[in-house]
C-alpha cells in the first residue's frame, strides 16, 4: 500500500501509457490511433515531469531568499522539446489523415487494404 | 575553422533546409542542396582523417559547456566511419535527385522538398555525432519527420504513399517514444543523460530491474526504428512508394543510422559487461537477425515489384546487420560495421537505378524491365551488380561483409548459425536470377514503352557501383576501419 | 461569427492584450518562466483568434502565406546564425560569452537572439498549421456544400428577422 502512496504517479503514467499504446494497436481508425498516440506521448512527458518533482521543492528560479530545495528543471526543459516535437508529429499525422481522406474517401485501415488490394490486384494484370 | 567541424556537419545541411524553402525558381533549391551535401562530404571525409591522425576520439563542446552539463559532439573512430557513409550517400542521391524529383513531384513542391531533404541528412548526421542520449532522440525525430513527409510526396504519382507515411508514423513515433521512456528511466537512475557519463555512472546501478526496463525500453525502440525482424512491417511500403530519390536516400541511410545509435547505445552505454547483455540480448538479437535474413530473402523471391523486393531484401541485410551486434563480440561488431557500410552502397547504387526506370515508366516490376537488358545495358548492369554483390559473390563488397560476419560467427562456434548465414545468402541467387531472367533472356515485348538512358541517370548509381566493387577488392581501409570503430565499444580503449 | 458585436468588441481588446503579453513572456524569459515556444504559442493564438472571429480570408490578409513562411525560415535562420557568429568570433558554436562586451553581457544577448528566433519560428508555424488546416476545409467540397447550406439559411434568417422586428 504504501508502494501505491508513494509511487502513484508511476501507475499513473504507466495506465496512461497502456491506454495510449493499446488505442494506437487496437483502433483502425486512423484518427483514433493519432489520439492514441497522442496519450502515449503525454504519458511520457508526464514521466519525465513527475520525476523532477521534490517534495516541498520550489520553482527552480534563482532569489535572494536563502536556498531551499528546488525541482529538477532539466526534465522540463527536455520534454519542452519532446512536446514540440509531439507537436509536429500530430500535425504531420493528421495533414496525412487528411491527404488519405481526400484520396481515398476513407480512413479505416480495413476498408483502405480492400482498396490497396484491389488496386495492387489490377495493377499486376496490367 | 578546423577543430568546428563536427558542428559544421550537422548546420551546415540545418541551415540549408530554411534557405533551400525559401528559394523560387526551377533548380535553384536542387543546387543548394547539391552544395551543401558536397560540402557535408567533404567535411566527413577531413573529419575521418582528422580522427584517425588524432588516434582518439575528437571533443566538440556545444556553447563551450564542458561534458557532462553540456552537450558534446564526440567523433570517434565509430562515428568518423558512419559520418562519411551517410554524407557520402547522400551527395550521391542529390545528384541523381534532380532527374528523379523533376520527374516524380509536383514543381511547386520543389523547394520543401529540397528543405525536408536536408533536414533528413542534418537529422541523420546528428544522430551519428551527438554524445547526448537525449540529443539523438531530437535528431532522430528531426530525421523521421522530414523523411514522413518526403515519404508522403510520393502521392503525387502512387496515392499508396499516404498510408505507407502514415503507417511508418505511428510506428516511428511508438519506437521513439520508447526510447525516450528508457531514456528517462535511466536519467532517474544516474541524473545524466552523456553517453560517456551514463556508461561510468550506469555501474553503481547496474543490477536493479530499473536498468534492465530501460534497456528493453530502447532496445525494442530502435529494433523498431532500424526495421529488425518482426518489427519491419513500415518499411516495405514506406520504400516503395516514396518517391525514387526519398527510396534510394532511406534505403541507403536512415536504417543504418539506427543500427548505429542501437550499437551505440548497447555498447557503448551498457558495455558488453553489462549482466545479461552478452548472452541473453545477444541471442534475441542473433535469433530476430537470421530470422530476418530468411523472411526477408523469402519475400523478396516472392515480389515481383522491384522496390518492393529490394526493400525486403533490405530487411534481410538488417538482420546480417543485427547478426553481426548479436555475435557480442570485436569481430562481430566489426562486420556490423562492415556490413553497414557496404550495404549503404549496395542499396544506394539498386535504388538509384530503379528509381531512373520507375521514373520513366512510372513503375519498376519484372514486367516493366522485361528485355530491358539489351534497351539500357548501363543502368540494368548497375542493378546486376548490386545484386551480386548483396549475394555476396567475391569481388563485390558483399562478399567482404559476409566473409567477416561468417568468421564472427565461427570464432564463437556458432556452426549453425554460420551455415544458415550461408544458406541464406545464397537463396538471394533466387531474386537476383529472377531480375537477369527477366531482363536479359526474354525478348522485350512490342507494345512496352522504349526506355531510355543518359548518364545523368546511371552516373550516380554507377558511382555506387565503382565504390562497392572498388571496397570488395581493395578491402584493406574498409576493414581496418571497421575494427578500429569496434574497438571503440568492445576490447580497445576509448 | 464576425456579426455578433460582444464577441467582435471583446477580441479587438483581447488580441493586442494576448500579443502584448506574449511579448512579456518572450523578453521576461531571461529573467523569469518565459521564453520563445511559450511566447510563440500566445502569440499564434492572437492570429488564430483573429482568424476564428474575422474569418479566414481577413486573417490570411494580416498575415500572408509567402510572409509566414519568410518568418518560419527566419527564425531557424537567426537561431543557426546567432551560432555562427560566436564561432567566427573564436568560441565554440552557441558560446555566447564573446557576443558582448563581458561574458555576462555576451549571454543575454545570446540568449535573446536565440529565444527570439525561436519565438519567431515557433509562432509563424503555429499559425501556418491553422490555417494550412482550415484552409484545407474549405477546399473541401462537402464542407463548401455546408456552408453553402449555412448561408442560405442565414439569409433566410435574416430576411425573416426585420419582418418580425416591424410587426412587434
Amino acid at each position: 500500500m504504501s508502494m501505491l502512496a508513494g509511487q502513484w504517479n508511476y501507475f499513473l503514467v504507466i495506465a496512461l501509457m497502456m491506454i495510449g499504446f493499446y488505442t494506437v494497436i487496437a483502433r483502425g481508425n486512423m484518427v483514433k490511433k493519432m489520439v492514441g498516440l497522442t496519450i502515449f506521448q503525454t504519458s511520457v512527458f508526464m514521466l519525465y515531469i513527475s520525476m523532477g518533482k521534490i517534495a516541498n521543492g520550489t520553482a527552480p528560479i534563482l532569489t535572494d531568499a536563502a536556498q531551499k530545495a528546488y525541482a529538477n528543471p532539466l526534465p522540463h526543459v527536455l520534454i519542452l522539446t519532446a512536446i514540440v516535437v509531439g507537436v509536429a508529429t500530430t500535425a504531420v499525422g493528421y495533414a496525412l489523415i487528411i491527404r488519405v481522406y481526400e484520396s481515398y474517401g476513407t480512413i479505416e485501415d480495413d476498408e483502405l487494404i480492400k482498396i490497396i488490394e484491389a488496386e495492387e490486384d489490377e495493377g499486376a494484370d496490367a | 575553422m578546423m577543430q568546428h567541424l563536427p558542428i559544421l556537419q550537422i548546420i551546415v545541411p540545418l541551415l540549408g533546409a530554411p534557405l533551400a524553402a525559401l528559394l523560387r525558381g526551377r533548380d535553384l533549391a536542387w543546387g543548394l542542396a547539391l552544395l551543401l551535401t558536397g560540402v557535408a562530404f567533404l567535411i566527413s571525409v577531413v573529419l575521418f582523417g582528422q580522427q584517425k591522425i588524432a588516434g582518439e576520439a575528437l571533443i566538440y563542446e556545444l556553447g563551450g559547456w564542458p561534458a557532462p552539463i553540456g552537450i558534446v559532439y564526440v567523433i570517434d573512430a565509430a562515428s568518423a566511419l558512419v559520418l562519411p557513409v551517410v554524407s557520402g550517400i547522400a551527395f550521391v542521391a542529390t545528384i541523381a535527385a534532380r532527374r528523379l524529383v523533376e520527374a516524380e513531384i509536383d514543381a511547386r513542391d520543389h523547394a520543401l522538398f529540397y528543405a525536408a531533404w536536408l533536414l533528413t541528412i542534418a537529422g541523420m548526421l546528428g544522430q551519428v555525432t551527438t554524445g547526448d542520449a537525449f540529443n539523438i532522440f531530437v535528431f532522430l525525430e528531426i530525421s523521421s519527420l522530414s523523411a514522413y513527409a518526403l515519404v508522403a510526396m510520393g502521392a503525387g504519382r502512387d496515392r499508396r504513399a499516404l498510408p505507407a507515411a502514415f503507417n511508418y508514423l505511428i510506428l516511428g513515433t511508438v519506437g521513439a517514444t520508447f526510447y525516450v521512456i528508457g531514456l528517462g528511466l535511466l536519467y532517474m537512475l544516474t541524473g545524466t543523460l552523456n553517453l560517456m557519463d551514463l556508461s561510468e555512472r550506469l555501474a553503481d546501478v547496474e543490477s536493479t530491474r530499473a536498468v534492465f526496463t530501460a534497456l528493453a525500453f530502447i532496445a525494442l525502440g530502435l529494433f523498431l526504428k532500424m526495421a529488425l525482424f518482426p518489427l519491419h512491417f513500415w518499411l516495405v511500403p514506406a520504400y516503395a512508394h516514396a518517391p525514387s530519390a526519398v527510396s534510394a536516400l532511406m534505403a541507403a541511410t536512415a536504417t543504418k543510422v539506427s543500427v548505429y545509435v542501437l550499437i551505440r547505445l548497447i555498447f557503448g552505454v551498457f558495455g558488453i559487461e553489462f549482466p545479461g547483455l552478452a548472452d541473453a540480448v545477444g541471442l534475441l538479437i542473433l535469433t530476430l537477425g537470421i530470422a530476418g535474413a530468411f523472411v526477408g530473402t523469402l519475400a523478396a523471391i516472392l515480389e515481383t515489384d522491384l522496390k518492393k523486393l529490394f526493400a525486403q531484401s533490405s530487411i534481410a541485410q538488417l538482420g546480417y546487420m543485427a547478426i553481426g551486434i548479436g555475435a557480442m563480440s570485436a569481430t562481430g561488431l566489426a562486420a556490423a560495421f562492415i556490413h553497414l557500410f557496404n550495404h549503404a552502397l549496395m542499396k544506394g547504387a539498386l535504388f538509384l537505378a530503379i528509381g531512373a526506370i520507375a521514373a520513366q515508366a512510372g513503375r519498376a516490376s519484372m514486367h516493366t524491365i522485361e528485355g530491358a537488358g539489351r534497351q539500357i545495358p548501363i543502368t540494368m548492369t548497375a542493378i546486376l551488380v548490386g545484386g551480386l554483390a548483396l549475394i555476396g559473390v567475391p569481388l563485390t563488397a558483399g562478399f567482404i561483409s559476409k566473409l567477416y560476419l561468417i568468421r564472427a560467427l565461427l570464432e564463437q562456434d556458432f556452426w549453425m548459425l554460420a551455415g544458415l548465414t550461408f544458406i541464406s545468402s545464397a537463396l538471394a541467387l533466387a531474386y537476383v536470377w529472377k531480375i537477369i531472367e527477366a531482363a536479359w533472356l526474354k525478348e522485350r515485348p512490342e507494345d512496352a514503352p522504349v526506355l531510355t538512358e543518359s548518364p545523368v541517370q546511371y552516373v550516380p548509381a554507377w558511382l555506387m557501383v565503382v565504390a562497392t566493387i572498388g571496397f570488395g577488392i581493395f578491402s584493406a581501409p574498409l576493414v581496418e576501419a571497421a575494427y578500429a570503430a569496434a574497438n571503440v565499444f568492445i576490447g580497445g580503449t576509448r | 461569427m464576425q456579426d455578433d458585436p460582444v464577441i467582435r468588441v471583446v477580441a479587438k481588446v483581447m488580441i493586442p492584450t494576448v500579443m502584448l503579453f506574449a511579448l512579456y513572456v518572450q523578453f521576461h524569459g531571461d529573467y523569469g518562466p518565459g521564453g520563445g515556444f511559450q511566447a510563440g504559442v500566445i502569440f499564434a493564438a492572437a492570429f488564430v483568434l483573429n482568424a476564428m472571429i474575422f474569418g479566414l480570408n481577413r486573417g490570411r490578409h494580416v498575415w500572408p502565406a509567402n510572409l509566414n513562411l519568410l518568418a518560419v525560415c527566419a527564425g531557424v535562420l537567426l537561431y543557426g546564425l546567432t551560432g555562427v557568429a560566436s564561432m567566427l568570433l573564436g568560441e565554440n558554436y552557441l558560446d555566447y560569452d564573446v557576443l558582448g562586451a563581458t561574458p555576462q553581457a555576451g549571454q543575454h544577448i545570446g540568449i535573446l537572439l536565440v529565444e527570439f528566433g525561436v519565438g519567431l519560428t515557433v509562432a509563424s508555424v503555429m499559425v501556418a498549421l491553422f490555417f494550412t488546416f482550415a484552409g484545407r476545409m474549405t477546399h473541401n467540397r462537402l464542407l463548401d456544400r455546408m456552408e453553402a447550406q449555412d448561408k442560405d439559411a442565414k439569409r433566410g434568417a435574416a430576411k425573416q428577422a426585420p419582418k418580425k422586428r416591424s410587426r412587434t
